[in-house]
């Protein structure tokens, strides 16, 4: 235990604060984000993601925006396993064939108003694995998407600030 | 040649003629006929080697019909056995009888390529959903794998369990964390678990057909997403088939630079991951620790090779990116550093009682069985196995620079996260000894596509354990067929395998001591 608080203590508070340099490039797309969503979350936002057919690249760097140097919780952010309590659904991957009703399901489930961000640079047009017999490319093509993340994979720099940036709708 | 090789070669050609294929490069290559497929299965299985891999090719644009393959690994060098099918009955003798690991990679090549292992026991397909049109294969050329795909109505027929108390949890492909997608499904009794039956191919992106559409500068570009933790492996075990198909030498300075990285996306995924199990152990603090260094290590490779994940670093003939002297001093900061806090964070895993409660003997793969269905990488070091393609093969530069290779022989939870432990040690130790001696000179060779009809085998130590490629040039100049064989296309079928007799509620932390790619499986 003594280890433990010492470990503590030596290690301090090493969350950053955003680099202010560092854009994110973001697809703000279609629909004009309703003023009720942008409301409602103030400053808490429940994300229930889905893989949706990535290399798990993507994953990688969502994981590390949990990590303390990023720590997206500060901004109110935090996953959900149920898309019921979900304001946003985050996808990564192009569609894949076998993943489509899946995805579909879960937004189904998810509650009104529901907001779509598509992480990295498959979800924006399949990317490398393109469109095909197993691939529907773009997580566009399955379920309306509000603002597309772009990186392969995006940074958890760039996938913070474009989180940010989809929800203020700008 | 190595002896055992040509006692094996010698037990073959006992039954009938064994020609040897001199167009495949990186392995030694024979035909047989079809009917002594399975023979030549028998005498390795006699012998006690591992089949390394099995897959199918179209040759349809070759004038010839299908092929299919198995790949054996021999004292250090692999031996690939082709037998050649007619198009109006592409049937084949099952290895499964033999082999363990053949049963998915059969199912795969039924599915997907559309030819009959004769005598395999489960005739379910694998990967290709029961929505696909049954005559749906994708691998064969005649399949128009730009067309979308329609939807026909069909069942997976599960396994059962049945008895008084017995219920199924099934979970996935959704699933609660951020990871990929996939099918579990439990049989259980009060918490125990009888049965486990995974179901993958959630995240099929048809990638080996992909392949064929691509350019060979392109193709690398997908290698490098097979699996995105495994991206330097994967890029790197690509370009070496392709190099061994066109004979191109790369420069010295070159395979030590591929192998730092190598290096250092073994230790950035074993911090991650180690991190992971102790926080399904409800240790979160060493979670975020381990999450700490993890990063670190992320921001020196985007340092020195512009990419947190190094994709794109490694291509044909070499590397995209030189190590400047600036860089060097980076990573031997990084190494001091990250070593030391590692260590003092080690001490506390290792002190920790309610660690040991949880990691002991839960999720056990014992030897016999991880030999049965020929497990690789740190599950197989777990449970007993010393393999390390580093070693076994010495492909350049791990023959001057032998690694240790850790061997733990419980199979549970602790030897899965204790052998990547001392995996992070050893790893920096070997990239502080490459850097130590890292040749000058170019870093890249000069490389040109194959001729028609070569091809080319390779095989790395990616973090997960061995990652195989199968590289063949069409009548075109481009690919006519690229086989990848990920560490998880064999190391899945342990998890059914060590979760018999756990909680459910352990499959979480078993599973996350595993980490076995979907994506790198499902292809
Ligand atoms: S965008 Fe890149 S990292 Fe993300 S899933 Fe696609 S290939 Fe992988």
């Amino acid at each position: 235990m003594l280890r433990i608080l010492h470990q503590i203590f030596r290690t301090g508070i090493v969350t950053e604060p955003l680099d202010t340099e560092a854009e994110a490039r973001v697809t703000i797309v279609g629909r004009e984000l309703e003023k009720e969503v942008l409301e409602r979350f103030r400053r808490s936002l429940t994300i229930r993601f889905v893989d949706s057919g990535s290399c798990n690249g993507c994953e990688l760097e969502l994981v590390a925006v949990n990590n303390p140097l990023y720590d997206c919780e500060r901004f109110g952010i935090h996953f959900t396993a149920s898309p019921r309590f979900a304001d946003m659904l985050l996808v990564t991957g192009p569609v894949s064939r076998n993943m489509e009703i899946a995805l579909k399901r879960t937004y189904d489930a998810m509650p009104h108003p529901k907001m779509v961000v598509a992480l990295g640079d498959c979800a924006f047009d399949g990317g490398i694995f393109g469109e095909s017999y197993a691939s529907l490319g773009s997580v566009g093509n399955v379920v309306p998407v509000d603002a597309y993340i772009h990186g392969c994979p995006p940074s958890p720099e760039e996938i913070l600030k474009g989180i940010l940036k989809a929800v203020s709708g700008c | 040649m190595n002896e055992k090789m040509e006692s094996v070669l010698k037990a073959i050609s006992a039954r009938g003629p064994l020609e040897a294929d001199t167009s495949v490069k990186g392995a030694s290559a024979y035909r047989v006929q079809t009917e002594l497929f399975g023979h030549a299965a028998r005498v390795m299985k006699d012998q006690g080697l591992r089949l390394v891999a099995e897959w199918a090719a179209d040759e349809t644009l070759f004038g010839r019909g299908f092929a299919v393959f198995a790949a054996y690994a021999i004292d250090g060098s692999y031996l690939v056995i082709k037998a050649e099918l007619p198009v109006d009955d592409p049937t084949f003798q099952s290895l499964t009888r033999h082999y363990g690991a053949a049963f998915r990679f059969e199912r795969q090549i039924e599915s997907l390529m559309g030819l009959t292992p004769a005598g395999h026991p489960d005739p379910r397909p694998w990967i290709k959903h029961e929505d696909w049109p049954r005559d749906a294969w994708p691998l064969r050329k005649s399949f128009d794998a730009a067309k979308p795909m329609e939807r026909v109505s069909g069942e997976y027929q599960w396994v059962r369990a049945e008895g008084e108390g017995v219920f199924e949890v099934p979970v996935g492909p959704v699933h609660a964390g951020i990871i990929e997608p996939g099918h579990f499904r439990f049989q259980a009794v009060g918490e125990n678990i009888i049965n486990l039956e995974t179901r993958f191919g959630y995240v099929h992106k048809g990638i080996e057909k992909r392949f064929e559409a691509l350019s060979w500068p392109q193709a690398v570009r997908l290698a490098g997403r097979v699996s995105g933790d495994s991206t330097v492996a994967h890029a790197t075990a690509f370009c070496m088939a392709l190099e061994e198909a066109s004979g191109c030498v790369i420069p010295e300075r070159a395979s030590y630079i591929r192998a730092i990285m190598m290096e250092r996306e073994r230790i950035a995924n074993h911090l991650g991951d180690i991190g992971a199990i102790c926080n399904d152990t409800a240790l979160a603090f060493l979670h975020y620790q381990f999450s700490i260094l993890r990063e670190k290590v992320l921001r020196t490779n985007k340092a020195v090779f512009g990419h947190r994940l190094m994709m794109d670093s490694v291509c044909p003939g070499g590397v995209l990116k030189d190590i400047q002297v600036a860089s060097i001093d980076l990573m031997l900061e990084e190494a001091r550093s990250v070593s030391e806090e590692f260590e003092r964070l080690i001490r506390i895993y290792e002190n920790n009682p309610s660690m040991e409660d949880r990691l002991y003997n839960t999720g056990v793969l014992s030897p016999e069985i991880a030999k049965a269905i020929g497990a690789v990488g740190f599950v197989a070091r777990s449970s007993g196995q010393a393999l390390d393609v580093r070693k076994d093969t010495g492909y350049a530069p791990y023959a001057k620079h032998c690694p240790k290779v850790p061997l733990l022989s419980s199979g549970d939870v602790h030897a899965r996260a204790w052998v990547r432990v001392e995996e992070v040690r050893e790893s920096y130790r070997l990239m502080k000894e490459f850097i130590g001696s890292l040749p000058s000179g170019p870093i890249a060779a000069e490389w040109g596509p194959p001729q028609p009809g070569a091809s080319g085998f390779s095989a790395v130590e990616g973090w997960r354990g061995e990652v195989v490629y199968w590289v063949s040039c069409g009548p075109d100049g481009n690919i006519n067929r690229c086989m990848v064989r990920d560490a998880s296309s064999v190391n899945w079928l342990a998890i059914e395998q060590a979760i018999h007799g756990n909680i459910v509620p352990d499959f979480p932390l078993c599973n996350k001591s595993f980490n076995q790619s979907y994506s790198g499986h499902d292809l």
